[in-house]
């Protein structure tokens, strides 16, 4: 998060805001609930890294009993307490090239498609194809057809401030 | 190349490979790290989208205020030079009624010899429609002549028809069902290139909205027309709320029509009036599936439907005369707008609303006189504006008829409502309800107020209508859905929307029905590429994001002054910083857009080293087009603020279309127009600009130069200053 506070108070309070809105802009219903596939995105978005395990976590604190659904009361709480302890913290952008560096054991910069997809879709928190499909369109440098992972990274951790 | 990627995977052995913990791990950052990424730009695009969806509303909302300033117009028509009344009077109430023939000589009207277009004959062919395909591809442009006897021949066919026209899967194969297309023929010749051009075989309801917004409105209502024309049995045309002659001045469609056709503009313009009204409202397939634009009541009742003079209602915006007078909308301006200006699924609004009509009832009977005028609710010269405010409806009482609010001293003091409305304003009802409802999560049916028109309605009311008329389903349009449909109220209701990237490219797909026998309906989507190169998501979003900022700033812009001096509320010590959330409450408060304030706030705003918010720094990105030394800020603001109503009056005034008004004829026009708002504009400071901008002093003005004195520049982008073209006109 930005910059700490003297009063405790304002914080929680903007933090709150934070939260709400970033909920909001799933509720489709307009009635304070989201879609439990939809919280991954939320909580990404407000900053946090958490695992694919974490995650897990967090939806069986608050789902709603296997209806599908997570209400806002009772992921405000939950997810205000992430924030504020900064349970997820971001991974810097360093260990993310030496992540990469780790796959390209020539440190060429960079991978082949079909490389990047088995290590992705394979290890890891695998990838569903639909992820990986993506990933390659929107990465991929077409006419040569590698990944220029240097390209990549500064996109992934360009911060558009949302 | 090649030789390298085999080398990768042969030569694993010969370079040392890490452990497979340490190949787990870098993948889990990569994988964490996009899916953090995908998660960021997807958000971006809903805040997009919010965007986007909130200025549209907002300015549909204007609507309500221009024709009431129509209507006022016409009321008090006495006060005008003779020449305009009489022109107003003819474009928006016109002597003709629309069920008797007017008459149009087109086949007097000469087609060159130079005209390589498509020559029609009637009765229209199959050779004729593919004419018209192929002209239309290639940018040709009908012959005047040819659009006058195509939308004669329209009227003549549409006058036979019934209000609903009732579909049967039984005697045809799967019924396509379209919905908005504004104007975007691309759209419409995708959908007849994967689906097939409408026939026996492949018959289609097209629901409402052909025109507006797109540059293509002429071209995608000609061939809708002409295959009406061609296939009667087979195609089926449901009038939307753009079939409507005054929204089509605000949004584009009579702009057009008078630049593609200069001499004979008014005529074919006059023509559409007639066919418009005469579009059937409904459709329904097999007495289950019932169609139209908007939605529904708890007062549409089909029975009725079915029976009124359809081709009466003109406008769902020319309010019938005695509901007028009833309501005093005449009168009430601004004060509709700034009090009704929320969707129902947000509660915040109204404690919001109850302080603003507790100040202005202090204020009202004093002139405005502070800058901030343009936020004043009244007319300067009625004191009592009325705010209609929605309550539920109950067997009793219509829910339109609202209980009125009059402020009185620092109270409100109830008036009894006035009567039920005469038969002719029920019809005007039930028309307006198809044509402008949208549905609402909640149950219950309340007044539209962000659209003016129509209402929301809640499952119940769907649940009810289905029952009573033994229907199943609800198809509608008139909401743009990024997939392009939609299905609400447990699947009762589904939106169709027919117009992909239909506020920027990449912003949403388009979609059709289609339905057979069995009356299951299946989507079909598409979205049309204006570039070559797929664009990627990341690429799409920001195009949109962009998009959507600039039509955002230009708001913050227009409304400068009343920004001001909330934000200054929160900083009485002057300091020119106010906290992120004083900021937000201050910015939600005046634009009443409901958007994410804080998560855009890097967008619109710079922070203090303190972490507060400069809020002066909101404005430094934006100035008028042409700097004119007249202009005073707060004149600058309320015209950029008013320009689409602005160039509606002078399309109005202008009636040869010479781009040109005469000094008299503007001053009047303005003067009316801000003491119905109750701007507080210095009228000798106006009078002085149009004079400075008679640049050749012949005691007229070019208003196409005047009014791009009023267009907002983005100061940071210098493209569009080079070009000098207004790109924003996403609005409009």
């Amino acid at each position: 998060m930005m910059e700490d506070k003297q009063s405790a108070e304002p914080v929680v309070a903007d933090v709150h805001k934070k939260i709400t809105a970033a909920f909001t802009a799933f509720d489709y219903e307009s009635n304070n609930t989201v879609d439990v596939r939809e919280i991954g995105t939320i909580i990404y978005s407000l900053g946090c890294f958490p695992t694919q395990a974490d995650l897990h976590d967090i939806i069986a604190e608050v789902e709603e009993d296997n209806t599908g659904f997570i209400a806002l009361d009772k992921f405000l709480p939950v997810m205000t307490k992430v924030l504020l302890e900064h349970k997820f913290p971001p991974i810097p952008e360093d260990q993310l090239l030496q992540a990469f560096e780790v796959l390209d054991k020539e440190k060429k910069g960079y991978l082949v498609p079909e490389v990047l997809t088995h290590y992705l879709t394979q290890e890891g928190e695998l990838f569903t194809q639909e992820e990986m499909d993506e990933m390659l369109t929107a990465f991929t440098d077409h006419q040569k057809n590698l990944v220029y992972y240097k390209d990549l990274i500064s996109q992934l951790a360009a911060d558009p401030g949302i | 190349m090649p030789p390298a990627r085999w080398k990768i995977l042969e030569t694993d052995d010969t370079v040392k490979s890490p452990s497979p913990a340490l190949t787990m791990k870098a993948a889990v950052l990569i994988q964490r790290w996009y899916r953090r990424y995908m998660a960021r730009l997807e958000m971006r695009r809903r805040y997009t989208w919010n965007i986007f969806q909130s200025i549209e509303y907002a300015g549909e909302q204007d609507q309500l205020q221009l024709s009431s300033f129509f209507s006022f117009m016409l009321d008090n028509f006495t006060q005008l030079t003779g020449n305009g009344s009489d022109l107003i009077s003819q474009l928006l109430d016109p002597v003709v009624d629309p069920w008797l023939d007017r008459e149009i000589c087109y086949n007097l009207i000469p087609v060159p010899e130079s005209y390589t277009g498509p020559r029609l004959s009637f009765p229209l062919s199959v050779s004729d429609t593919n004419a018209l395909l192929s002209a239309f591809k290639e940018q040709q442009t009908l012959h005047a002549r040819y659009v006058l006897q195509l939308l004669y021949e329209t009227k003549k066919l549409l006058k036979q028809m019934p209000n609903i026209i009732h579909l049967s899967t039984s005697y045809t194969n799967e019924i396509t069902i379209c919905g908005d297309l504004h104007g975007r023929l691309d759209d419409l010749l995708l959908i007849f290139y994967k689906n097939g051009l409408p026939s026996a075989e492949t018959p289609y309801v097209f629901n409402g909205d052909f025109v507006d917004r797109g540059k293509k409105s002429m071209e995608v209502v000609s061939l809708l027309f002409a295959y009406l024309l061609l296939y009667p049995d087979y195609m089926h045309l449901n009038r939307g709320n753009h079939e409507d002659h005054i929204m089509n001045l605000r949004y584009g469609f009579t702009k057009e029509v008078m630049q593609k056709y200069k001499t004979h503009g008014r005529e074919i313009l006059q023509l559409f009036q007639d066919v418009f009204s005469l579009l059937p409202v409904a459709t329904v397939i097999d007495g289950k599936i019932l169609i139209v634009h908007g939605g529904i009541s708890d007062q549409t009742d089909l029975d009725f439907l079915s029976s009124i003079e359809r081709h009466k209602v003109k406008s769902a915006l020319r309010f019938p005369r005695r509901s007028l007078e009833q309501l005093d909308i005449g009168h009430s301006c601004k004060r509709m707008r700034s009090t009704a200006g929320s969707r129902p699924s947000s509660h915040s609004k109204n404690q919001l609303r109850k302080t603003r009509q507790d100040s202005a009832a202090s204020t009202s009977s004093s002139s405005s006189s502070s800058s901030s005028s343009s936020s004043s609710f009244c007319s300067p010269r009625t004191p009592s504006c009325l705010s209609p405010r929605p309550c539920p409806s109950s067997p009793s009482m219509p829910y339109t008829i609202n209980v009125l609010q009059v402020p009185y001293l620092d109270s409100l003091s109830s008036v009894p409502p006035p009567p039920p409305p005469p038969q002719h304003d029920r019809e005007w009802r039930q028309v307006v309800d198809i044509l402008w409802s949208d549905p609402k999560p909640q149950e219950g049916c309340s007044p539209n107020t962000f659209r003016g028109g129509g209402c929301y309605f809640g499952p119940d009311v769907t649940r009810r209508l289905l029952l009573r008329h033994g229907l199943q389903l609800l198809i509608r349009s008139h909401e743009c859905k990024q997939e392009g449909y939609e299905f609400c109220h447990g699947g009762q209701v589904i939106t169709i929307f027919s117009a992909s990237n239909y506020y920027e490219e990449g912003s949403n797909r388009g979609a059709y029905i289609k339905v057979g026998r069995e009356l299951v309906p299946r989507f079909y989507q598409y979205q049309v590429s204006r570039t070559t190169r797929k664009l990627t998501l990341t690429q799409r979003v920001r195009v949109a994001e962009g998009s959507a900022l600039k039509a955002l700033k230009e708001k913050l812009f227009t409304h400068r002054s009343e920004l001001l001096s909330s934000l200054q509320q929160y900083d009485q010590n002057n300091t020119g910083c106010v906290s992120v959330s004083d900021w937000a409450q201050a910015f939600e408060s005046v634009l009443r857009l409901d958007l994410p304030w804080r998560t855009l706030r890097p967008h619109l705003a710079r922070l203090a080293p303190d972490g507060s918010v400069d809020y002066q720094s909101c404005f430094e990105d934006m100035e008028p087009g042409i700097p004119l030394a007249q202009v005073t800020p707060n004149m600058a603001e309320t015209l950029f603020r008013y320009r689409t109503d602005i160039e509606i009056i002078f399309n109005i005034i202008d009636k040869d279309h010479s781009g040109l008004i005469s000094i008299e004829e503007f001053r009047h026009t303005w003067r009316l127009f801000s003491a119905h708002l109750g701007v507080d504009v210095d009228d000798r400071a106006v009078d002085d600009l149009a004079r400075s901008i008679d640049f050749n002093k012949d005691g007229s003005i070019d208003f196409t130069e005047f009014l791009e004195a009023f267009r907002v520049v983005h100061k940071l982008d210098n493209k569009e200053q080079l070009n000098g073209k207004t790109a924003g006109g996403k609005c409009s």
